[in-house]
């Protein structure tokens, strides 16, 4: 019947997975590449091949045993925003944002600047370490995990509070402990106020925060709790919040207001919560971390993005069970995942469509250009669909081939790869993805005339896809 | 009410429904052209608080209910406009009143997904995909309806503006999605470099992954363009006096305007607007809600304007995958509810009317006491536009709209 039209193709697609084979050599290597990395780097495919894919995952896994290149350093260094605390940039974006409406040019001016350079500093440290870093890992990790717990730098003071979110909520956490992630995105100014939980008290509930808390950022959806668990969590969560003054002056990022809390006892997953104060909300972040619909829900996700869209059951199973072993170590669900033979089977070796952030991260490092202009990468992905930071939605940008991939899209890449092309030597960008490019797309490069062949590879299909 | 059961004819089997269906069929054919009747969908991601779009500021309990974001009655400062003696419609809104004159500008209120999720997302997935309570479901009803409408198909057919696919148009039959603004009707150096082109064409040709989609895009680009630079657009921006359009929905509503009068092939289109979610500071007749509703007011009114004679075979419906609590927050915004209002505008709907089973908004009728129960189901009102309107076949219905309610449907198209 109609309805099921699709499944023939579904399981097609899951044929492969029955007799397929592990990736070995240049392949395994170009592979944990595209998925631990942001693709190669010229040589890259040839290190990695030599020393082993396994040592490769190792090393990755343990990002601070990596060293940073002096020049990288140096240069996120440069950014005020990046090492000034969260108080400080909010300080100057207030200041700036409070001058009157009918102002003058010079007024406008300043504020235009100010807003800028916040915007622009985030923008040009993520783009910089993603291009640049060689701790690729940690990178993918912060694209995956700030869509997870995302926040719109579109609202309000939120533009001033995303490198912080990132920086101090998002990055030291992302192969810790998922609890402590939790936590310190729960706490964190940017996320307070983009899901309004800090406006929310005894006497005016606002459940946004409490509702995404259990949808989107740990048990997931239509996991049996109801409309009474969300708005209960809610209760719990009241008080959490922060004081703006004391974030500019003294950089106090969270504070439980006693005044603001519900003091009542509540009833919340079928448990009667006594009223506790601080705690109560501490308790619910414990519980919904270690809850069993958490660990399969992200072990899902974590398993759509490393390894297909539709990732295989057994291995989501087996992520789960890691997860409550270990407590919600993500370090060891990780290592469960890329250990996996569903992970480095042949078969899933290029099954991801790019994101537009990967597509464009990743031709940076194939054309061996390096990140050079970071306003220039991101009003491409504003094109692309994918502004930095701007995600309106909580649930963050999708990685799914469902969500990029159209006719529109396709021929925007292509015409991206084209104005790349001409700037990268196509025996830099040939050296870099060596393998990974089909027979037939060499073919077609090499018959082709000589300055057209770097766009080719930039927008062949085997590119579009990691 | 009137009403009507065209349900109940699919239920009374294949006897009656094989030539309701060979009748639609054959009245599509013997039209001049199968693409001349338009459908445009607007989705309204957030969940707009349909409370305050169309008002019902008769009812005492609604300026209970919301202390400081209730819009004032008709008349009064900030007030809402009279509809009907009961209702009132937002004042950002304005624009939509010659319309609502004309009777092309309907409301289904209470209506929605019979679903109870309140997650945005999978409200929304379920209003695209058609199928309530199913994640599975593979594509989105306007796909399987591009793909069942009588006449052949080319992949600009159905269009989407905006930076991704949206779920409501993905699926097996071709559709084109456009970026928002002008370079979404601008070549690429696809089309300005033909050696490069024919290059990229040749490296797509045979790709199993990539190439239909390739195909589609190029294809459709050239008609995009084609479409866009047509003459008529020129003299139509003279009309308008050359006025440059305020940023965002109107500016793509006058796009799309120019698109479906310059390419008949042309039929189905979806915009999906954001900003709905409207936790706190929603604001009564001016803030933050009536900033939203007052450029899709202008971008809709200028939409049926330069739709011109086209307008009367058009249908537009605004939708949004949930409504909001009928009481206000603790700061002065609305949670997560559950009924909303559908607008449907176009020539052939019979409006200055709003629709629908009203219960009212005393607590005991409202759902779980906090918000509108949906008494139409969303599906009833897009399958009386696809049926009516589309003429599509009855066999057809129940593919793109599975499970369809028994129920009867709000009728609110004229007969053609």
């Amino acid at each position: 019947m109609r309805p099921f039209r699709c499944l023939p193709l579904l399981l097609l697609a899951c044929l492969p997975l029955l007799h397929a084979a592990p990736l070995t050599g240049e392949q395994a290597a170009a592979h944990v590449l595209n998925r631990l990395a942001f693709g190669p780097r010229p040589g890259d495919i040839q290190r990695v091949a030599e020393m082993g894919v396994q040592r490769y995952v190792d090393e990755q896994l343990q990002p601070a045993s990596i060293p940073l290149p002096e020049e990288l350093s140096r240069r996120l260094h440069a950014l005020q925003t990046l090492q000034e605390p969260a108080g400080a940039t909010l300080g100057r974006f207030l200041e700036v944002r409070a001058m009157r409406r009918d102002e003058d040019e010079a007024f406008k001016a300043k504020r235009r600047e100010v807003f800028g350079q916040i915007a622009n500093e985030a923008a040009e440290a993520r783009l910089l370490r993603a291009v640049e870093s060689p701790r690729q890992l940690e990178e993918v990790l912060v694209d995956f995990w700030f869509n997870h717990f995302n926040v719109f730098s579109g609202k309000g003071e939120v533009r001033a509070l995303a490198t912080s979110f990132e920086r101090d909520a998002i990055r030291p956490y992302v192969l810790g402990s998922f609890r402590d992630l939790l936590g310190a995105t729960a706490k964190h100014p940017a996320m307070l106020f983009y899901l309004d939980n800090w406006i929310s008290k005894a006497n005016g509930l606002n459940e946004n925060y409490a509702r995404e808390l259990m949808e989107l950022h740990t048990m997931g959806v239509d996991q049996g709790y109801t409309q009474k668990d969300v708005t209960e969590l809610a209760r719990m969560l009241t008080g959490w919040t922060y004081r703006p003054r004391k974030l500019v002056g003294d950089n106090e990022t969270f504070f439980f207001d006693p005044k603001r809390h519900d003091k009542e006892s509540k009833q919340w997953l079928g448990w009667t919560i006594h009223a506790k104060g601080q705690t109560e909300g501490e308790h619910a972040l414990d519980v919904l971390a270690l809850h069993p619909a958490t660990a399969r829900h992200i072990s899902h996700k974590l398993a759509q993005y490393f390894v297909a869209d539709v990732p295989p059951p057994a291995l989501v199973d087996r992520m789960a069970r890691t997860w409550l072993e270990s407590r919600g170590d993500i370090r060891t669900v990780l290592r469960t995942l890329f250990s996996s033979a569903e992970f480095m089977d042949s078969s899933v070796a290029g099954a991801k469509f790019k994101t537009p952030y990967q597509y464009v991260v990743s031709a940076a490092r194939a054309s061996g250009t390096g990140m050079t202009d970071a306003k220039r990468m991101q009003g491409v992905l504003a094109r692309l669909g994918m502004p930095l930071y701007g995600c309106q939605t909580p649930d963050g940008y999708k990685n799914t081939q469902d969500a990029w991939l159209n006719p529109d899209a396709l021929a925007m890449r292509i015409g991206l790869a084209a104005s790349l092309g001409q700037n990268a030597s196509v025996e830099t960008v040939q050296a870099a993805l060596g393998p990974s490019i089909a027979l037939r797309t060499q073919e077609v490069a090499a018959a082709s005339p000589e300055r057209l062949r770097s766009a080719l590879l930039l927008g062949s299909p085997d590119f579009m896809q990691r | 009410m009137q009403r009507r059961d065209f349900l109940n004819a699919l239920a009374a089997g294949a006897g009656l429904v094989a030539p309701l269906g060979r009748e639609a069929w054959a009245a599509s054919l013997a039209a001049p052209a199968p693409h001349s009747r338009k459908l445009i969908v607007i989705m309204l991601r957030g969940a707009v608080d349909g409370l305050n779009v169309v008002a019902p500021v008769g009812d005492a309990e609604y300026a209970q209910l919301r202390p400081t974001i209730a819009l004032a009655r008709p008349g009064q400062e900030g007030g809402a406009i009279d509809l009907d003696g009961y209702f009132g419609l937002h004042p950002a809104l304005a624009p939509l009143l010659p319309l609502w004159e004309q009777k092309k500008l309907a409301f289904i209120h209470a209506s929605g997904s019979p679903d109870g999720t309140r997650s945005h997302f999978d409200a929304q997935d379920y209003m695209e995909s058609a199928t309530p309570g199913v994640k599975s479901t593979p594509d989105g009803w306007m796909n399987r309806l591009v793909g069942a409408l009588p006449g052949d198909s080319r992949p600009t057919r159905a269009l989407s503006i905006g930076p991704t696919m949206p779920r409501i148009l993905s699926g097996r039959a071709a559709a084109v999605n456009v970026a928002n603004g002008a370079a979404g009707t601008k070549g690429t150096v696809l089309d300005n470099r033909p050696a490069l082109g024919a290059a990229f064409d040749e490296l797509y040709a045979d790709n199993k992954r990539f190439g239909k989609v390739y195909m589609d895009g190029r294809e459709a680009r050239k008609e995009v363009m084609a479409a866009a630079a047509n003459p008529m657009a020129a003299e139509m921006m003279a009309a308008n006096g050359g006025a440059p359009l305020p940023n965002g929905f109107p500016d793509d509503a006058a796009r799309l305007a120019t698109l479906l009068r310059n390419d008949p092939n042309m039929q189905l289109a979806f915009v999906a607007l954001g900003g709905w979610d409207t936790h706190a500071s929603q604001g009564a007749a001016t803030g933050q809600l009536a900033n939203r509703l007052s450029p899709l007011a202008q971008g809709l009114a200028v939409l049926a304007q330069r739709l011109g004679p086209m307008f009367d075979d058009t249908t537009i419906v605004v939708m949004s995958e949930f409504g909001r609590t009928a009481r206000e927050n603790g700061n002065r915004g609305t949670d997560h509810g559950h009924g909303n209002a559908m607008w449907v505008l176009g020539g052939g709907v019979a409006g200055g009317r709003v629709l629908g089973e009203w219960r009212g908004l005393e607590e005991k009728a409202l759902n779980e006491g906090r918000d509108l129960p949906v008494t139409t189901d969303f599906r009833t009102v897009l399958a009386h536009i696809a049926e009516r309107h589309l003429r599509l076949p009855d066999n057809e219905l129940v593919r793109i709209f599975p499970q369809l309610p028994r129920s009867a449907a709000v009728d609110f198209l004229r007969r053609a």
